[in-house]
């Protein structure tokens, strides 16, 4: 509990860093909100106006306490564009990132590890070289091609799945899955091939060792030995696996384009290119501080399988 | 055994997400329009930005006192009945009985009043009654009058404007709100109701039909007559990856792309279920920074002007043949009412030779233009590019910046020197009703000390303007539109860069398509 709360406390400066550098990054990039909510035709007093109202006019320090201000008791702001508050905005696209990330993540261990020990026990012959392949394939083509060629095969050709869209999960465990098979798909397969990889040279290196040989002399069969050898490769593919998790949650901008899925990195992308300053500095925190979760957990998670760590 | 069971498990879990397809379009009501929107909507006051996406929202959840028809010509709307006095400065207006905004309130002269007081604080025909001291007072709730100090011959044109800042009448208690900032409350009178709860910006607005709304007899005609719907509900969706849109049309969960990517025209085309059209006309512009050289002075835009040619700039936009004109002889839109080629004829063919001679008579002495150049939006991409290259072509040096639209937007509001962060060219575009007349194009309506980024200034062209809105009959206003387009092609305020239209895409059981006017969604004209 102690480690814990020591590493909980130390994700406070972090996020002090981290909310700092954003602000700063934001204000300081070319760019005006009020002449895009203006609109082509406003004229440069329209925009002045608007920018006072806005308070986009006061020093970019006063700026920065303001929000720091708000932001201490909990209040993320409000959008400058649509005027809806930041936590509504977030509301909305918390489920569609989420879910894709979980399905996406649960395609991948099912499918990266059994094929990485796969690879591992059998390396060197053609199914290890098979596997290789589809990995390097997998991680080498860019997430949009794939992405249309599913939307081509999977959506047009045999009608199965939807091209765009997502289902909430409130009507219904079957549209919601239908909404997302696809993206998660295209997604998993990038991260299929990482963990696989991974997978397979932390096994093959745990098969080495001598007391996998010694478990193989005393007569143990095949798959109890790769269980045995996989628990002890276990840690480095629970990183990467974390990694990936904390990567989903902030959101994949390119899969969410194409299948027009609303989740938290097309936010992110649209604020940006609308200079939404409350909307991405308070995105990019929350993420920040999600990241910084996700990477405890992952820590905490080394003691289920290796019990002599000790925090 | 077990591999047995494993196959047939993941086979039947196969088979019942195939059969679930398409999943989230099953559950919806017969009569559900889904249209990709050009844009997303993020602002939700049309009297409060110029975007057209916020105005074909207006269009949506609010009326108007007078509107266009389809030949151009304004037609009362909400307005039962109108009389204007002999020396055209004292006007009556009465509504229509039985009007309602959505949450079943009456529509009253108060909440007009206030809604064209809002109006005329930012519009350029709303100003310019301004400008004739415009008075107006309620006689009762459904009866008001307007008096000016001196006839203005565009009341109903003014009313009735399209596009811009059209008059929408909202509540009163809206329409008094602080105009320094967009509204973020809807309550309109029009034909549908906007679903706050259902908004997911950045992804989906959804309407329903509105039952309070109360629909004219005329049948409908461009912005005019009945808006009656037949349509439930109307979802705009935003998709931002073109290749996708398409897709979700072939695939018939959507009805209808309202602005087509051009370089999918032609693979569109080719699919029977889909049919293919032009939306509203559309004209590039090329707009100079006339407070430093080289475009400070005259003779340098009129070379640069010399220079385009416009069939180029527009196939660089990516539009097909079929879709742009070879070339457009007025600001005003070819084609529209204002249509006229007077002082056009110098500038028709580009000729190099002669626009190098203006160049070298400007006095240029090689110093860098600076384009921004966007590189977020494809057309306006290509139509920087080829102003790059155009000016290249007559010995200018050119600097193209490259940038996203949101700092173009930024950069183009500064006044410094090229060299300190300012700029020299800048491209954007603007529909029919944002170019059609010398008051409402937004680029030759302003006069000398406006604010407009590029700041043209000319006297002359300032006095043709003032005379052309005081012109007392048809003849005179097309006589004295002539003399003005005249004076603007020699004093370049701006470079037309060719007209165009807009693509659309829809299935092809989309009924009323060939009703849509102005390149606008009209919800109401549509049916499936």
């Amino acid at each position: 509990m102690g480690y814990i709360f020591r590493r909980l406390l130390a994700t406070l400066p972090v996020m002090a860093v981290v909310a700092i550098v954003v602000f700063l990054l934001i204000h300081l990039s070319p760019g005006d909100p009020a002449a895009l909510i203006a609109g082509d035709l406003a004229t440069e007093d329209d925009i002045k106006q608007l920018r006072e109202a806005l308070g986009l006019n006061q020093p970019i320090w006063q700026q920065f306490m303001i929000w720091i201000g708000r932001l201490a008791t909990g209040d993320l702001g409000t959008s400058i564009f649509t005027q809806v508050p930041v936590t509504t905005l977030l509301g909305q696209r918390v489920e569609p990132t989420a879910s894709i990330a979980l399905v996406t993540m649960l395609i991948t261990i099912a499918v990266a590890i059994p094929l990485g020990t796969l690879a591992a026990h059998r390396s060197g012959t053609w199914i290890d070289r098979l596997v290789m392949v589809f990995a390097v394939l997998a991680f080498s083509v860019p997430a949009f091609l794939v992405g249309y060629l599913l939307i081509y095969g999977f959506a047009i050709r045999l009608p199965w799945f939807p091209v765009q869209g997502y289902v909430k999960f409130s009507e219904g465990f079957g549209p919601w899955l239908n909404s997302i098979v696809l993206p998660c798909v295209n997604l998993a397969l990038v991260y299929i091939a990482l963990v696989t990889r991974m997978t397979r040279a932390t096994v093959l290196e745990v098969l080495h060792q001598d007391y996998i040989r010694t478990a193989r002399a005393k007569g143990l069969g095949v798959l109890p030995v790769l269980l045995h050898a996989l628990r002890n490769a276990a840690i480095p593919i629970a990183t990467t696996v974390g990694m990936g998790i904390a990567l989903l949650i902030g959101g994949v901008v390119v899969t969410e384009t194409v299948f027009a899925i609303p989740g938290v990195g097309r936010l992110v992308v649209d604020s940006v290119q609308r200079h939404d300053y409350p909307v991405i500095q308070s995105v990019l925190l929350i993420s920040a501080g999600v990241y910084v979760l996700i990477n405890l957990l992952i820590d905490l998670s080394y003691r289920l399988f290796d019990p002599r760590i000790q925090y | 055994m077990k591999r047995r069971t494993l196959a047939a498990v993941a086979a039947s879990c196969a088979l019942s997400l195939a059969t679930l397809s398409p999943g989230a379009f099953a559950q919806a009501p017969a009569k559900t329009l889904r249209m990709v929107a050009h844009a997303d909507l993020k602002i939700l006051d049309p009297t409060f930005t110029t975007a057209y996406i916020s105005r074909n929202f207006g269009y949506m959840v609010y009326d108007t006192l007078f509107s266009q028809d389809a030949n151009g010509k304004p037609q009362p709307q909400m307005v039962e009945k109108f009389s204007e006095s002999a020396d055209h400065k004292q006007w009556t207006f009465t509504l229509r009985p039985g009007l309602k905004f959505s949450d079943g309130t009456d529509v009253t002269t108060a909440d007009v009043i206030a809604s064209l007081q809002r109006w005329t604080s930012r519009d350029s025909l709303g100003r310019a009654m301004v400008a004739r001291g415009v008075e107006w007072k309620a006689v009762d709730a459904r009866t008001f009058t307007m008096s000016l100090n001196q006839p203005f011959n565009m009341v109903l044109d003014a009313l009735a404007k399209p596009s811009g800042y059209p008059a929408f009448i909202l509540p009163e208690r809206l329409a008094k709100m602080p105009t320094t900032s967009p509204i973020s409350e809807v309550l309109g009178s029009g034909p549908y109701i906007f679903k706050r709860d259902e908004w997911v910006p950045g992804n989906k607005t959804v309407f329903v039909r509105n039952p309070q709304y109360v629909p004219r007899e005329e049948a409908p005609s461009g912005l005019a007559g009945s808006k009656k719907s037949s349509l439930d509900r109307v979802e705009w969706l935003y998709l931002p990856d073109a290749n996708s849109a398409v897709a979700a049309l072939q695939r018939g969960e959507v009805d209808y792309i309202e602005s087509l990517a051009p370089d999918y025209v032609a693979p569109v085309r080719a699919n029977k279920d889909i049919k293919v059209g032009s939306g509203g006309s559309y004209q590039a512009f090329l707009v100079m920074n006339q407070l430093h050289p080289p475009f400070n002075n005259i003779k340098a835009r009129q070379a640069f002007q010399m220079a385009v040619d416009q069939e180029k700039f527009l196939a660089a936009m990516g539009f097909p043949a079929d879709m742009r004109m070879a070339y457009c002889h007025t600001f005003f839109i070819c084609g529209s009412p204002n249509d006229t080629a007077a002082g056009s004829q110098a500038w028709a063919k580009p000729d190099l030779a002669k626009a190098k001679a203006l160049l070298a008579e400007s006095g240029y002495k090689g110093e860098k233009v600076v384009i921004l150049t966007p590189t977020d939006i494809t057309y306006h991409n290509g139509s920087a590019l080829m102003a790059a290259q155009t000016l290249r072509s007559i010995g200018m040096n050119v600097d193209t910046q490259s940038m996203d639209w949101a700092s173009v937007s930024a950069r183009r509001a500064k006044r410094d020197a090229p060299a300190a962060g300012g700029w020299n060219v800048y491209v954007t575009v603007a529909g029919e009703f944002d170019v059609n007349s010398p008051i409402t194009n937004a680029y030759l309506s302003p006069a000398c000390g406006n604010s407009l980024p590029g700041w043209p200034c000319d006297e002359e062209l300032d006095k043709l303007r003032t005379a052309w809105l005081q012109s007392a009959n048809a003849d005179e206003r097309k006589q004295r539109l002539d003399a003005f387009q005249t004076r603007a092609f020699e004093a370049v305020p701006y470079i037309n860069a060719g007209q165009y239209s807009m693509p659309y895409a829809a299935r092809a059981n989309l009924k009323g398509l060939d009703k849509l006017w102005g390149g606008m969604p009209l919800a109401w004209m549509l049916d499936k």
